[in-house]
């Protein structure tokens, strides 16, 4: 024991166990790191091998699982426009309830079972929004495997989560803001819209660009509306269309290494759109929040 | 506040019309994808040879179909369970780590880096589990199988490395993110003023979260197991690409078995007749309603903490 | 048990900004010393370097000497959580902890520091309840949770919990400052009592507190918004507030400013 008498010193037994939980806390942070390292090391690793314009610039159409070549070049186009429809459809109903929750809600009955239920559908499964929209959109309404039918199964799940971030940052809006412009005699809901909406603007740009983030990755609802193919079709509202985490799934399926390289450049090329995108959502976040414009 | 007293305008009744019918819409939403599922389901139910809740096999697209939800859901439960198992302790450990322990400066950007791995997108967790991980466990899992295979779990004659374990070792990698997220928000919201009370009677600092953090932070941990016991059990794309699509029942998780009702959409549906669509829907139905009551659970936890937080502020 | 404080030339800070600065003062046994001054002044935070309790804070560090007799606490072999369980502390807050009995808030200290069998836990208790004044109210109640009582027992129940470990020195900042007036008289009562047994050093905002309960006073001041906090004096408690020897010292206390 190093510490002179009279400070009463604490017992080795109670500083082992300190240290020992130390050493626990720091382990199962490096455990948690390991695995992300790994799956980037091997994207990167991998997916560099096929990283070329051929890539990006031709689709699958008459290349067999063994031929080499070939891209994804159907799949990306798909992807962007799946997104872009998604956050068409998303957005707009999105914030509406954003605004409806903290604007008109009042924390009233019917406020609080909608911000339930929004949180309860965070966790809806992508796999059952997939079901559904095939259930009613394809089977029931009789429309065809298209891009757009994607783009609804991609809108349901990102809806709360534009919800949830819009809702976050109007309730960051100042109240003096919304009484000076009630005080003008401006309404309600032009107040909403011209001093609500645009000073919380760019922390909804974040949230959206997280929402949009995370649906990009999200292949099994994609399976079940969009389908599979080999070929370009610009056209998100005809037809069969592909999307590049079904193109990851379909190449990851065939058992040869041209596919299996092609699937992890695939992979690398998801990952890079995801982490642009996340990349962004933070740069905006960034760039507005207090600490830069302070200084 | 009172509103009422500003003159309502002509476009504020349409605009607060349109934006309480979004909240409806969402409300709309999730009832119809219920019936919906429901509706699509009951045919395929009725052509069924055998009982849907009970029954092992999948066999929905032969002339006399015969499937039932019982295997899936088995594995679905147990490699989720298995999954929370695993990821619940890091993630509390990983949530402390950046709450109480990393040093200020660095603990947003390793935040950010645990979040990560939440960006990964599915399909690349069941690429890397397919190319590396599969092949990774044999060892490890021969290794289990020949010094612990007393154990039930561990036990069995046949030991590969596509297996239960390592699908819900993926499964956890996944789930990881989203329990250490919360975790972490309700670690950092512990009351500082209890934290100070255990340091000044000279707690060190394990001492200190034990006595002050843990138990305020408890129910949060618990809804967010939960959050992330629904997420695993729905996770799809990455386990279709690990699991072997077995339909028995077997606690050996080492052994060439396994199965889940996302997976199997995902890998069924390709060759699905109308009476399997239907079957698979069906059970997509199952999976909804098991996720939803998970959810609902962990929100109620959740409500319940906060009226335990005002108490003790 | 109690023990003589010294300080000599302390600094502390937060980051870069230096909150006091130069401090050094002799702190008897066997009792009460209060500090006083105006807001910001740096007597919480003189306070807290008394205990170790500063440096929890993120980015704070201090510098000089400290001595409890003839240990510096800020030596190199020192362990914080040991002065900590040295020298207790008392909050301007009531902070029992939420989810423990009124029980289990006082054996709190005592469990950390190994086992004891449940009778002599139950001895310790009973004591430091009636050290603290609160037996009679909670001794039919021992088993339900703390954050039941009112602020003002709390407040006890917190002073129960410091001295149950029997610390050397009593650090209470601004005890009564969240409390009514007939708590707050409960517990300068109990500090008079206190005093037999420990050193006791006690922030408050409240001059005619500190007049009433204290042996000696220590008056901080700072130049201006910004500057770090100084001691301008430090004296018997008579002599401050009937004859202090400094200007800015008989501004305060005759509410010129702060």
């Amino acid at each position: 024991m190093t510490v002179q008498t009279g400070i009463h010193s604490i017992s080795a037994a109670r500083r082992a166990k300190d240290r020992f939980v130390q050493v626990l806390v720091y382990l199962s942070f490096a455990l948690a790191v390991i695995p992300l390292l790994s799956v980037l090391w091997l994207v990167v690793g991998n997916g560099l091998k096929r990283f070329d314009l051929t890539f990006l610039t031709h689709s699958m159409r008459n290349i067999g699982a063994t031929d080499p070549g070939g891209g994804a070049y159907h799949a990306i186009v798909g992807t962007l426009e799946q997104v872009l429809l998604a956050s068409l459809i998303a957005v707009p109903i999105g914030l509406l309830t954003a605004v409806y929750l903290v604007e008109y809600g009042n924390g009233g009955r019917l406020s609080r079972i909608i911000s339930f239920f929004v949180d309860v559908m965070t966790g809806v499964p992508s796999v059952v929004s997939g079901l559904f929209i095939l259930a009613f959109w394809i089977l029931i309404l009789g429309m065809t495997y298209s891009g757009f039918a994607g783009a609804l199964a991609l809108s349901i799940l990102m809806m709360p989560v534009v919800v949830r971030s819009a809702e976050e940052m109007l309730r960051l809006v100042p109240h003096e803001l919304r009484e000076a412009s009630y005080a003008l005699g401006v309404p309600k809901w032009r107040t909403i819209v011209k001093v609500v909406l645009p000073t919380a603007f760019t922390g909804i740009v974040t949230g959206v660009m997280l929402a949009v983030a995370r649906v990009a990755g999200e292949t099994a609802p994609l399976l079940l509306t969009v389908f599979i193919t080999d070929s370009i079709n610009t056209d998100p509202f005809d037809g069969p269309q592909m999307g590049l985490p079904l193109y990851v799934f379909d190449q990851a399926q065939r058992p040869t290494n041209t596919a299996i390289d092609r699937a992890w450049t695939g992979a690398l090329t998801l990952i890079l759109i995801v982490m642009l995108l996340n990349l962004v959502a933070r740069l905006i976040a960034w760039w507005r929040s207090p600490a830069k414009r302070g200084s | 506040m009172r509103r009422s007293a500003f003159r309502r305008s002509r476009g504020d009744a349409p605009f607060r019309f349109v934006s309480i019918a979004a909240g409806v819409f969402l409300l709309a939403l999730m009832a119809a994808i219920g019936v919906f599922l429901v509706v699509r389901a009951v045919p395929a139910l009725q052509a069924n040879t055998s009982h849907f809740l009970t029954e092992l096999t999948w066999q929905p697209n032969s002339a006399k179909p015969v499937f039932g939800i019982g295997a899936l859901a088995f594995g679905t439960v147990v490699s989720s369970l298995l999954a929370l198992v695993i990821a619940t302790p890091v993630a509390v450990g990983v949530a402390l780590f950046i709450s109480h322990y990393a040093p200020r400066r660095l603990a947003s950007v390793l935040g950010y880096v645990v979040d990560l791995l939440a960006a990964v997108p599915s399909v690349v967790y069941g690429l890397w589990g397919v190319t590396f991980l599969v092949p990774f466990m044999l060892g490890p899992s021969s290794f289990l199988n020949e010094y612990f295979g007393w154990i039930p779990l561990f036990g069995g004659d046949q030991v590969v490395g596509r297996n239960m374990l390592t699908a819900s070792l993926v499964l956890a990698i996944m789930i990881l993110p989203i329990i250490a997220a919360i975790s972490r928000e309700v670690f950092l919201q512990a009351p500082k003023m209890q934290e100070e009370a255990a340091l000044a009677l000279g707690a060190t600092r394990w001492e200190m979260i034990r006595m002050s953090v843990l138990p305020f932070g408890r129910p949060g941990v618990i809804s967010a197991a939960m959050l992330g016991l629904g997420r695993a059990m729905g996770e799809t794309i990455a386990v279709a690409l690990i699991f072997p699509a077995t339909f028995n029942i077997t606690l050996r998780i080492l052994s060439p078995n396994g199965n889940s009702i996302a997976a199997n959409i995902a890998n069924g549906f390709g060759e699905a007749t109308p009476i399997g669509t239907g079957a698979l829907i069906a059970s997509g139905l199952v999976l909804f309603l098991i996720t939803l009551l998970v959810n609902m659970g962990a929100r109620f936890v959740i409500a319940r903490r906060k009226e335990y937080a005002r108490a003790a502020a | 048990m109690a023990k003589q404080i010294e300080v000599s030339e302390l600094d502390a800070y937060y980051g870069s900004h230096k909150a006091i600065e130069g401090i050094s003062m002799t702190i008897e046994p066997r009792s009460v010393t209060a500090f006083i001054g105006p807001s910001g002044c740096g007597k919480s935070t003189f306070l807290r370097t008394l205990n170790r309790m500063h440096e929890v804070i993120p980015g704070a560090r201090v510098e000089g000497k400290v001595r409890l007799e003839d240990q510096d606490l800020y030596g190199q072999d020192v362990d914080p959580v040991s002065v900590r369980r040295t020298i207790g502390m008392v909050f301007q807050r009531p902070n029992p902890f939420p989810t423990m009995s009124i029980f289990d808030n006082v054996a709190a200290g005592l469990r950390l520091n190994g086992r004891f069998s449940r009778s002599e836990l139950e001895g310790v208790v009973e004591d430091s309840l009636k050290g603290a004044n609160l037996w009679n109210e909670v001794k039919d109640r021992l088993g339900k949770p703390g954050a039941g009582l009112s602020g003002g027992q709390q407040q006890r129940l917190c002073i129960a919990r410091a001295i149950a470990v029997q610390p050397q020195v009593l650090l209470m900042d601004e005890p009564c400052s969240a409390l009514d007036p007939i708590s707050t008289l409960a517990i300068e009562d109990l500090i008079s009592k206190l005093k037999q047994e420990y050193t006791i050093v006690i922030v408050t905002h409240n001059m005619q507190q500190a007049a009433r309960v204290s042996d000696k006073t220590a008056f901080f001041n700072l130049a201006a918004q910004g500057q770090p906090g100084k001691l301008v004096e430090m004296d018997e408690t008579s002599k401050i507030f009937t004859n202090p020897a400094e200007k800015a010292t008989e501004d305060y206390i005759t509410g010129r400013f702060g």
